[in-house]
């Protein structure tokens, strides 16, 4: 049999097994060996809350999703061209993202009679899902992974935890990936804390590649070419790692000490790890008792003049309500980012979702406004975090910034920037000339936003707190003084209008259909957009990464439309949203909770019904 | 001579406690003592920031002048806890009531003592919600009949000073509103304590609990229903000197001296730095009329403060980091070129 290399655009391929198979682990292996190779590259790992379900059932099924191009690719793909499955639960659980063309690869002896019982199949599996037309590898790869190893020394549990690195290798050869980055990889990974782990990982990675290279397990391999991308240095990285260090680029450009207090909650915790490490940037971390306390010891310390950071994911937003409204009433620096999962409540805290949007917007007592932005991508995150702060700390106001479990744990390549192309941050300190007649509340003519006088100035002595006060900081329940500071404590918000950029339109400036969109779906309907443009079809899109206040040509982009399309994961939130600030406009709605992303292919087609 | 005096901590503000309110003499006695901690610590009164919660005693950041907070129920512990770490040269005095530190603040109290977080937290216990008009707190009396207790309440209430030692809290002292120059001494041995000082405020409310702890207080019984526990000293109390506190077995019990054989060396000696817990928690527990209430510092020992812990952290990962600017953080690990 002839064996062809044949080249491709792109391939997504689909990791799935247990949650202790180790699919997180290959497909990050996979995504950062492809990274450095130079491929365009999106991930998206799809995993159960629980940490180790019942094994082998469906419920344990963990995912993670690679998108690999030779060209940028904006999102972890629709379908897979190859579903790895390490059981028959794996296969139940994702069959159907399988493409028709795809390649479904399993591990033979995990489909015994007990585990396919497990997973509810009575007959042959391939048949009852229907794929039995698909190209099938089955593989023996607890076997061939236990004779790998027979001469490690490893006891038969630790050698069957190596099994996902015999599939990678096998992965590996089919899609042309060399095994070195891997290898280093390995080393790193295991370096420090199990340096007995390298050299087994390394065995049973090459004895993978190679028995796909011997059996010849796939009639042909393929070939993914590095994307030409824009000359510079390119790290892969993750939303949250991105927006951890995006606070930390702020908190160096306005010459703070940063301050982090944050409760743990999935998908958001991993910006609380990422700042915990990086110490010698000058960051305090404080993993506090519950989520209200992580926003009031930041609300602490941005009174004591830090740049200070809440993070947390919906239901901790929602305990954050009663300290936000401080926050608004004390006009004191704060950002609290909300990486969003499925809700209400509880919901499904490792799904992804955009429906935060209107809490963040209104989730509070009293006329209580502030900053509501959000990130668009991965690796935007660490603009969007560099640019909330910036806000916090130059309008003295609380900013809300929505991120989404899709773009936290999501994963793509990043151009690094160099610190000196971003602007300085210029904190509103109280000028030294009021020591002795600070009035705390005296409003900035421009921005009316308040000056910050952190405890430790001479001269400077003065009280803030919950209660409604005058310009010069005393309480005051007089009517007409409480109307005023509700007014210019709106107005304050609504200029910052000013200091962001305009909305942009990608593609003709006006027509029939504009595509909105927000925060994380930016990838999949840039996507959308792109193939119906391929197809010759002319499409304007504007993504919105301000929200509460909008960019201040809103009303002018949306009126050059006859349709706007807003597409969001919720059910209508920020077409509603449009609906009360512009309601002159046709909104149409284009909307998806299901705990998952959009597919391009829902976008273009709601798009196609328009047109 | 002092740099400042009560005086310079006194705000503009008019103070709008009812009258005969105990939240004035404490108010006084942190006016009084300030200059005293200022001169000690060589603080600036611009160091010195006051945090409240919600509640008739939380108004009192209003009427210091200095840098103050005042946040919303129960949260004044967090952001008390939030201004020491990230400026641990402040001293921070916390006021919190019985409600705000106990119902609604509980949770951040026992974790700023577990952590003991260096802040000098200040519970004013009138045993009431009196902001609110009448309703019982964690510290109401069991039994007690208020408005949303008409019956008479059927929970048993806290005992803060238990709370504190039972969490391993590094200090406890009790003072009663009316007992000025005591309630001065446990604010200064407080501002001296290294780590998480709780003081215990018996205060009185005029209007909803009048009478909240007269019955130890009042001038004819309270040295023979309360002691003033002091380090090195015996621990005797009452009008005339004669009654004591001995170990019988494992629990204390009340004696008098020169009865049933007992002289002055049988009687305990206080010690509040030593690291003993059970005796200093059954000293807190003491309540009337069993036992006298334990007024002074009840425990007061040397632990690492949280604020040291962070700050010691930072220095040492700095020290040994190569990653000392964000260019140098985005360019470490694996990275690639593109050309």
């Amino acid at each position: 049999m002839r064996h062809d290399i044949i080249d491709v655009d792109d391939v997504v391929i689909r990791f799935a097994g247990d949650s202790g198979d180790g699919m997180q682990l290959t497909g990050t292996l996979f995504a950062n060996t492809s990274a450095v190779y130079g491929n365009g590259l999106s991930t998206f790992p799809d995993y159960p809350a629980e940490i180790r379900a019942p094994k082998g059932t469906i419920g344990g099924v963990s995912g993670f999703q690679v998108h690999i191009g030779d060209h940028k690719v904006s999102t972890p793909g629709d379908y897979c061209d190859m579903l790895v499955a390490m059981n028959p639960a794996a296969l139940k659980a994702n069959a159907k993202w399988a493409k028709r063309e795809g390649m479904v690869l399993i591990d033979q002896d995990a489909f015994d009679d007990a585990n396919l019982k497990k997973a509810g199949f009575t007959k042959n599996p391939f048949e009852e899902l229907h794929i039995e037309d698909r190209t099938i590898i089955i593989a023996p790869i607890t076997k061939l992974t236990e004779e790998s190893l027979k001469d490690s020394g490893m006891d038969l549990q630790s050698i069957h935890k190596c099994r996902n690195m015999f599939t990678l290798g096998m992965a590996c050869f089919i899609y042309s990936r060399p095994l070195d980055f891997v290898f280093s990889y390995i080393e790193q990974r295991f370096r420090k804390k199990h340096p007995e782990m390298i050299e087994p990982n390394r065995k049973v990675l090459s004895d993978g590649f190679h028995y796909a290279e011997n059996i010849q397990a796939v009639p042909n391999t393929y070939r993914i070419a590095p994307a030409r991308f824009a000359p510079g240095l390119y790290r892969n990285i993750t939303g949250n790692q991105a927006m951890a260090w995006g606070l930390m680029a702020a908190a160096e450009k306005a010459g703070l000490q940063l301050f982090c207090g944050s409760y743990p909650i999935t998908p958001a915790t991993a910006i609380l790890e990422e700042l915990a490490i990086y110490k010698s940037l000058n960051v305090k971390t404080m993993q506090t008792e519950d989520e209200i306390a992580g926003i009031c010891c930041a609300i602490g310390a941005a009174f004591a003049g830090d740049l200070a950071v809440t993070s947390t994911s919906g239901p901790g937003l929602s305990l954050k309500s009663e300290a936000m409204g401080l926050a608004v009433m004390s006009e004191l620096p704060l950002v609290i980012i909300d990486v969003q999962r499925s809700g209400p409540c509880t919901g499904m805290p490792t799904k992804t979702e955009q429906a935060d949007l209107q809490q963040a917007l209104y989730g509070r007592n009293g006329e209580s406004p502030l900053v509501v932005m959000a990130a668009h991508s991965p690796a935007n995150c660490f603009d969007a975090a560099f640019n909330a702060a910036k806000i916090a700390l130059e309008h003295m106001t609380p900013v809300i910034l929505l991120s989404e479990g899709f773009l936290g744990n999501g994963s793509e390549p990043w151009r690094i920037p160099q610190m000196k192309d971003y602007p300085q941050i210029k904190p509103r300190f109280a000028k030294e000339d009021e020591a002795g007649a600070f009035k705390p509340f005296r409003r900035d003519p421009q921005t009316l936003a308040r000056e910050w006088a952190a405890p430790g100035r001479k001269g400077f002595e003065h009280r803030v707190g919950g209660l409604e006060k005058n310009h010069d900081g005393v309480l005051s329940t007089d009517p007409d003084n409480h109307e005023m500071m509700v007014r210019e404590r709106a107005e304050k918000i609504a200029l910052v209008a000013r200091d962001i950029p305009d909305l942009a339109v990608d593609g003709p400036e006006s027509g029939d259909v504009l595509v909105v969109g927000w925060g994380g779906t930016y990838g999949h309907i840039s996507t959308a957009v792109d193939m119906l443009r391929s197809e010759g079809t002319e499409i304007s899109y504007a993504h919105f990464d301000y929200i509460n206040p909008l960019p201040q040509n809103t009303e002018e982009v949306l009126s050059r439309f006859k349709k706007i399309l807003v597409c969001e994961l919720n059910h209508g939130q920020f077409a509603e949203y449009l609906r009360s600030v512009l309601p002159q406009f046709n909104y149409i709605q284009c909307n998806k909770v299901q705990g998952q992303t959009f597919l391009s292919l829902e976008i273009e087609n709601a798009i196609k019904e328009l047109l | 001579m002092a740099k400042y005096t009560a005086s310079d901590f006194k705000s503009d503000q008019q103070v709008r406690w009812c009258p005969g309110c105990g939240d004035y003499a404490i108010l006084a006695a942190l006016q009084r003592t300030l200059p005293q901690v200022c001169e000690e610590q060589g603080l600036d009164k611009s160091e010195v920031v006051v945090v409240s919660g919600i509640g008739c005693s939380s108004r009192l950041p209003y009427y210091m002048n200095t840098f103050g907070f005042h946040s919303i129920h129960g949260r004044a512990t967090a952001i008390s806890t939030g201004i020491k770490v990230a400026n641990p040269k402040l001293s921070v005095w916390q006021v919190s009531g019985d409600g705000d530190a106990l119902a609604i603040g509980g949770n951040h109290f026992i974790h700023a003592i577990r952590r003991n977080i260096d802040i000098n937290l200040m519970l004013f216990n009138n045993r009431i919600y009196g902001m609110t008009k009448g309703q019982y707190s964690p510290t109401s009396k069991f039994g007690m009949i208020t408005k949303t207790s008409p019956y008479g309440t059927v929970e048993p209430p806290f005992n803060p000073g238990s709370l504190v030692i039972g969490a391993k809290g590094s200090f406890f002292a009790r003072s009663i509103d009316t007992e000025l120059a005591l309630s001065c001494e446990i604010m200064l041995k407080a501002s001296r304590h290294h780590g998480c000082s709780i003081m215990e405020f018996l205060t009185n409310c005029m209007i909803f609990n009048n009478g909240s702890h007269t019955e130890i207080s009042a001038k004819d019984v309270k040295e023979d229903r309360t002691i003033v526990l002091e380090d090195g000293e015996k621990m005797v109390f009452g009008k005339n000197h004669d009654r004591g506190l001995i170990l019988d077995g494992r629990k204390l019990k009340v004696v008098t001296i020169g009865q049933d054989g007992i002289t002055l060396d049988d009687i305990l000696v206080h010690d509040s730095h030593a690291d003993n817990l059970g005796l200093q928690m059954m000293l807190a527990d003491m309540n009337y009329p069993d036992f006298p209430v334990a007024l002074g510092v009840i425990r007061d020992v040397d632990q690492p403060t949280y604020e040291e812990g962070v700050c010691s952290q930072v220095a040492d990962v700095t020290a040994k980091s190569k990653i000392h600017s964000v260019d140098e953080l985005i360019r470490s690990g694996s990275v690639w070129e593109s050309k």
